[in-house]
């Protein structure tokens, strides 16, 4: 058993009349799904390993809206968008940092509308200032020359313009990183956006993520790296269907940096 | 009798330039049978995207090949239709070449028109090659079928035989200057219809004329008559592809507009001072319809988007849903909801300036629900777009009237977002156990 990890909530702090530097908005996959949550704790782990003051809302936390404004469902993404909001408001928050790029565009550009304007960061951007920084220091060769192909996720990367964040600490790891033929601006989607996750697809001739694994098969990667809980298990899938999940893993870059930090 | 050919030049150019002022006035009101839409905001930004990306086709040569083809096209039109000024100014005082006094400008410029007109027949041949000899993948999707594959090739036709006439009447006159003709004084520099006036040796100067005189003719009305084409064809785009530019999407891709209306009613709900047996005033005007289920639900800047749509295909070929064998294509999306305004704008026109409900609309009558609910919301098709046009805002505004107005969503979404209504969570998880991670190992 490992050690229990020490995650401040908002309330506490608050109540304790502190003010962290950064929210980190878990968002739904991050709290509840067995995979994304392995990332979430990746995540805290090199927070506090940076020595990053952060807290989380946890129970006050709710889903930012995302998969029900692109269902079409306007009410029910601005009721969840206005209670966040008024929840992070309220904790005068300045700072938000995410591992999920649905929650990031969101909270970023549709937030500030409807009053909530924040500095929103994706976990990628975050983790690549610490490394600048020189608070995280990623010693250790675990990846050394190891391929690694990187899926860019709709919502970081089209949609936001975040390309270069989570290459750049690809590259640091000493990897060879792996472009498959659809990447950056014209990355192909893993098939889960738009609340596909949520509903089985439309009929066809294939399912979009097989058709990404097999970009990314092309490649010959021994890790595929992801940024998006939600196409972490796209390809996961993706990969499991091809029958390679004993050679390839799939896995979000803030797990690649926390097994180099050993932690 | 020796200003007939000018008046009759001049009523060709009256009605085929009155013709079509016409048909830009329905243009125009078709359009604008949309909802407003916030463009008012950063002029200079706007200004800078249409002169790279309309101007400049900094969106073309994303595709090397077809984008430098297009180029010349482009640039070969652009630039020959100089030479149209001349040609008008010349049929209407009955000159002939006003330009030639110019003297080495001239021989320039007629020089490289005759060189462009060589590449842009060059491209055309590549463009039909492509479209039906090698029959690319995205020129052969269902939606091509019928008229829009006919309207491509004769598009590229009209544009060969134009071209045709414009170096046949050069090598004419290039032929009659050398033989010191009447009228024809040596002007102009022939680099590619030199190579054409051999076919008239030892025809008599009055054939030779008649030649000229012909292609002049047929040039100029063929072009007044290709302009006229537009309105009917998806060759729109030479025009509307610069407003298009200028009035795109400036938000960042992923941001999705809030409704206002939405916002108010929310407002209202989560305000604890709200009267909970508040009800409306009696005169109340009936409240927005949600969504969109026909054109003009939609704004006018993505009317303006479906009149500028050329059907090239480039969204439909990187959508993931019709890569994978969905039913969905962006294109198709662009091409129903043009021809949906058009029958609207024709109802409009039988009726005496009214539409009439014709029992039909933009949803199901021509877009499907199958087709909506295959998109991943990935903007693939949006960056993929050479001029700007947006197609994801038509399918999540046609999602919001499904949704919102019908409660028509896919059962697992349905429960999706009942889960999010009560749990916070897309899944069925107690929100209290949001935290319960941190103390799982």
């Amino acid at each position: 058993m490992e050690n229990k990890l020490n995650v401040p909530t908002m309330a506490s702090l608050f109540a304790e009349g502190k003010q962290p530097e950064v929210l980190f908005w878990v968002g739904c996959a991050g709290s509840f799904d067995d995979r994304a949550k392995k990332i979430t704790k990746a995540f805290v782990k090199l927070l506090h390993k940076a020595g990053v003051s952060f807290a989380v809302l946890g129970t006050e936390e709710s889903c930012t809206g995302d998969p029900a404004k692109r269902a079409g469902n306007e009410f029910l993404f601005q009721m969840q968008a206005m209670t966040n909001i008024e929840v992070m408001n309220g904790y005068e928050i300045k700072k938000v940092v995410t591992a999920c790029p649905h929650c990031f565009n969101t909270i970023k550009n549709e937030y500030p509308s409807l009053g909530g304007t924040y500095e929103v960061l994706h976990h990628t951007q975050f983790l690549k200032a610490l490394v600048d920084e020189g608070r995280i220091t990623l010693e250790g060769g675990t990846y050394k020359g190891k391929r690694i192909t990187y899926h860019d996720p709709c919502y970081l990367g089209r949609a936001n313009d975040v390309f270069e964040a989570p290459r750049e600490l690809i590259s640091k790891l000493d990897a060879e990183l792996v472009e498959m033929k659809n990447c950056r601006k014209k990355g192909l989607c893993c098939g889960a956006g738009g609340a596909q996750m949520f509903k089985e697809p439309e009929k066809g001739d294939k399912d979009v993520n097989i058709e990404r694994t097999e970009q990314a098969l092309e490649t010959q990667p021994e890790i595929i790296a992801a940024a998006c809980p939600f196409c972490n298990t796209m390809m996961t899938d993706g990969v499991k269907n091809k029958e390679k999940e004993a050679s390839i893993a799939v896995m979000d870059i803030a797990e690649l940096l926390a097994n180099v930090e050993d932690l | 009798m020796s200003y007939l050919p000018n008046i009759i030049f001049a009523i060709a150019l009256v009605l085929g330039i009155g013709f079509f002022a016409k048909n830009v006035k329905k243009l125009r009101r078709n359009i604008l049978l949309g909802k407003d839409a916030e463009v008012s905001d950063n002029k200079p930004q706007r200004w800078r995207n249409m002169a790279r990306i309309a101007l400049g086709q900094s969106k073309m040569v994303v595709r090397p090949v077809a984008g430098l083809m297009h180029i010349i096209v482009y640039v070969g039109f652009v630039i020959i239709n100089i030479e149209v000024l001349e040609i008008v100014i010349d049929g209407l005082l009955g000159t002939h070449r006003i330009f030639a006094p110019l003297g080495s400008v001239y021989d320039f410029l007629i020089g490289s028109f005759e060189v462009l007109a060589f590449l842009v027949i060059v491209a055309v041949v590549v463009f039909w090659i492509r479209r039906n000899v090698m029959r690319l993948q995205r020129f052969l999707k269902p939606e091509m079928e019928g008229w829009p594959k006919k309207d491509g090739n004769l598009i590229l036709y009209i544009e060969l035989v134009l071209m045709f006439l414009f170096l046949t009447m050069n090598a004419a006159d290039f032929k009659l200057q050398q033989l010191g003709a009447a009228g024809y004084e040596q002007a102009g520099a022939f680099p590619i219809s030199s190579f054409i006036a051999p076919l008239f040796d030892g025809m008599s100067i009055s054939t030779i004329i008649l030649i000229e005189r012909s292609a002049w003719w047929l040039h100029i009305l063929g072009i007044l008559a290709f302009l006229n084409y537009l309105y009917y064809s998806k060759h729109l785009h030479i025009l509307l592809a610069f407003p298009n530019t200028y009035y795109g999407k400036l938000v960042p891709q992923g941001q999705m507009s809030n409704v206002a209306a939405v916002t108010n009613e929310v407002k209202l709900m989560l305000d604890p001072a709200a009267d909970p047996f508040a009800t409306g005033a009696e005169n109340a005007e009936e409240p927005e319809k949600f969504g969109a289920s026909d054109v003009q639900d939609l704004n006018w800047v993505q009317l303006l988007n479906a009149y500028t749509c050329t059907e090239c295909g480039r969204c439909t070929s990187e959508c993931p849903a019709n890569q994978t064998g969905k039913l969905l294509s962006p294109r198709k999306i662009m091409m129903d909801t043009r021809d949906r305004l058009e029958e609207v704008g024709k109802n409009i026109d039988a009726n005496k300036g009214v539409f009439v409900p014709d029992g039909k609309q933009l949803l199901d009558d021509y877009i499907t629900r199958e087709e909506l609910w295959a998109c991943t919301t990935c903007n693939a098709c949006v960056e993929a777009c050479p001029v700007s046009i947006d197609p994801l805002s038509i399918i999540t505004e046609m999602r919001r009237y499904l949704v919102m107005e019908q409660s028509a969503a896919p059962t697992d979404l349905n429960n999706m977002m009942g889960n999010l209504e009560n749990n916070g969570a897309p899944w069925p998880f107690n929100q209290m156990d949001r935290l319960n991670w941190a103390q799982e190992s």
